[in-house]
């Protein structure tokens, strides 16, 4: 079971990379046209696909890019001038940064309430935040990242709303400038996992086992705190997982409304300026931190339900 | 009793989507939702006819202008009427995912439903692949296709339609199983009717209740996508207004300016809620629990 999942996990990644390979393959032009522009005909565009290497065969250069990928180097920059591994670093540490501080403040909100909304379902303390996590996950991201600037740093002046710290400064340089951002990425993570954790405690609440609990007059709270939610929260890690790779895709706009650092601005930077390779290059991290967060969630799950836990031990 | 027209099954039919919708509008969200979206829809048609100004018609000395009786919602950098443009600027949206969601849905549906019937090893090798495929942020497919074939909605609804018909394959692979499974598919079986009968009158109708839930849905995820395109400067191209690009345009006045972000901001805000409270409203009126799906 265990090593089925990481398997399954490893081919994922691959195909990944042979779709990203494929997709860049099949595109009209190449790094070299892209990076030369109008000037890319004649004896310049022989010379750049020279030293670039685009001479060879396809399969040759997915095996050199792949095989370079898994010792972390992932090939220079289009201009040739910088390795994409060191651009890309304090990139990834800064999106990571970003990711990490939204999910230490929202998972935690977002499981209490939760559970409160559950278990006061369709009474109003449910509906305001039902209804207020709702519109936190439909309004794009850039919509509520404008409005929240212009409430708290156009108007208030509280927070600054645009992040000036450069890519390469240290953490602590990243700080008040990064609490918008945080605030815009906990919101929608927030209202995802609260909705879930909501609908899986009711559904659990409604279980057999827990009217029986009742029947025997066993204390509310003992109930909630014993039987129910440790049933309720444990399908809340895949979505926690779910949520944080779709987020991947959110994070790109947020960091570019509020200029942060990070490999979400990197992307569209590399996807205007035609850099295939670094496009390539974050394609393939985002796909493995994404098959990583499910493959960890998946085991988490694995691990805290003593079902699947003895299931595995004996499969595996 | 010579006159009915219609046969027993689609009269059902009507009135079993009759009364969907008497109960997705006897829900508070429903409502709200219904009213929303059919305002949208409503303005979006007749908004040519009923705009005080021309959308591109700029006036230097009106830059920025508040509010007024001459400008209701004032008037954005280029001296151009702000509540015209809010007025046109869902429009290509509108159309956009207004054709690219049906054709996400179909597509997306079909081919689901013949892999959760298949199964085996081809199911098995091609569901890697849609996984692969989910794993790349949407963003990332989306622009490097665009940046490539250029920003037209020539290349917007098929990008659109390809990409989020992806995630319904695996909806409709799973809504395949969990209806397969069921009793009345046995029943229908051991009644001794081919494959296409119950495929088509026992399986059908009931995957097609999870896919109207799911179509609603990729709907509000996909002007999502395209108002975040726009704001990117990767949508609609200037000067066609639009939600995305006029909030992206306006929010470097915002400290002095804010009503040229406002407009847009409700505007898209509420069309984008009218679209998921309706898409709530419709999965309990079908009894699907659309809560644990997050979008991909």
């Amino acid at each position: 079971m265990l090593m089925r999942r990481l398997f399954l996990g490893a081919i994922t990644v691959w195909i990944v990379s042979v779709i990203i390979f494929a997709g860049v393959e099949v595109l009209p032009g190449d790094a070299c046209t892209a990076f030369l522009e109008r000037e890319a005909q004649g004896k310049l565009l022989e010379n750049c696909r020279e030293t670039q290497g685009l001479n060879r065969s396809a399969a040759e250069r997915y095996f050199d890019w792949a095989s370079g990928a898994l010792r972390g180097d992932l090939g220079v920059s289009a201009n040739g001038q910088k390795s994409i591994s060191e651009l890309v670093g304090n990139r990834l540490r800064n999106s990571l940064l970003l990711a990490l501080c939204a999910l230490t403040a929202g998972v935690p909100m977002a499981i209490f309430l939760g559970v409160v909304t559950g278990l006061q379902r369709d009474k109003p303390v449910d509906l305001v935040f039902s209804t207020t996590a709702v519109f936190a996950m439909t309004i794009p991201e850039f919509v509520s990242a404008t409005v929240l600037i212009l409430v708290f740093s156009v108007w208030l002046g509280w927070l600054p709303g645009i992040v000036l710290t450069s890519a390469g400064s240290p953490v602590s340089e990243f700080f008040p400038e990064i609490v918008l951002p945080v605030i815009v990425l906990g919101m929608v993570m927030t209202a995802h996992i609260l909705r879930m954790v909501r609908s899986s405690v009711i559904e659990v609440m409604a279980g057999d086992y827990i009217q029986m609990a009742i029947l025997k007059g066993v204390p509310y709270w003992h109930i909630v705190f014993r039987h129910a939610l440790p049933n309720a929260l444990l399908p809340a890690i895949n979505v926690v997982a779910l949520t944080i790779a779709w987020l991947l895709g959110g994070v790109v706009v947020i960091e570019v409304v509020f200029n942060y650092p990070g490999l979400g601005r990197m992307m569209i930077d590399a996807i205007s300026d035609r850099d295939l390779p670094v496009v390539q290059a974050i394609a393939l991290i985002v796909a493995t931190v994404y098959v990583g967060v499910n493959l960890t969630a998946d085991l988490m799950t694995m691990v805290l339900n003593p079902r699947l836990r003895t299931h595995a031990l004996r499969g595996s | 009793m010579t006159k009915i027209a219609t046969t027993p099954a689609e009269n059902t039919r009507l009135q079993r989507s009759l009364g969907v919708l008497r109960d997705v509008m006897a829900r508070p969200s429903g409502t709200i939702g219904l009213t929303l979206v059919a305002c949208h829809l409503i303005l979006a048609i007749i908004s040519p006819w009923i705009v005080p100004y021309d959308y591109k018609a700029m006036d230097s000395l009106l830059m920025l202008k508040g509010p007024s009786g001459a400008h209701w919602l004032g008037t954005d950098h280029l001296g151009r009427d702000v509540l015209t443009r809010v007025l046109l600027g869902g429009r290509e949206a509108l159309l956009v995912t207004g054709i690219a969601t049906p054709i996400a849905v179909i597509w997306g549906g079909l081919l689901g439903i013949f892999f959760g019937l298949v199964g085996g090893r081809l199911d098995e090798v091609f569901m890697r692949v849609v996984d692969a495929f989910l794993s790349l942020p949407w963003i990332l497919k989306m622009l490097v296709l665009i940046v490539t074939f250029g920003t037209g909605i020539e290349v917007l609804i098929p990008t659109l339609a390809f990409f989020y018909g992806i995630p319904v394959i695996r909806i409709a692979r799973a809504a395949t199983h969990d209806v397969v499974a069921r009793d009345f598919i046995s029943a229908a079986r051991a009644r001794g009717h081919g494959r296409i009968t119950v495929i088509s009158r026992e399986l059908l109708p009931n995957v097609l209740d999870t896919l109207m839930v799911e179509g609603a849905m990729r709907w509000s995820w996909m002007l999502l996508a395209f108002s975040s395109l726009s704001f990117l400067g990767f949508g609609v191209s200037p000067p066609k207004p639009d939600w995305g690009l006029m909030i992206a345009d306006a929010r470097g006045f915002m400290s002095f300016a804010p009503w040229g972000v406002l407009g847009p901001v409700i505007a898209l805000s509420s069309l984008i809620i009218g679209i998921n409270l309706t898409a709530d409203a419709l999965a309990k009126a079908l009894g699907i629990d659309r809560a644990q799906k997050a979008p991909v």
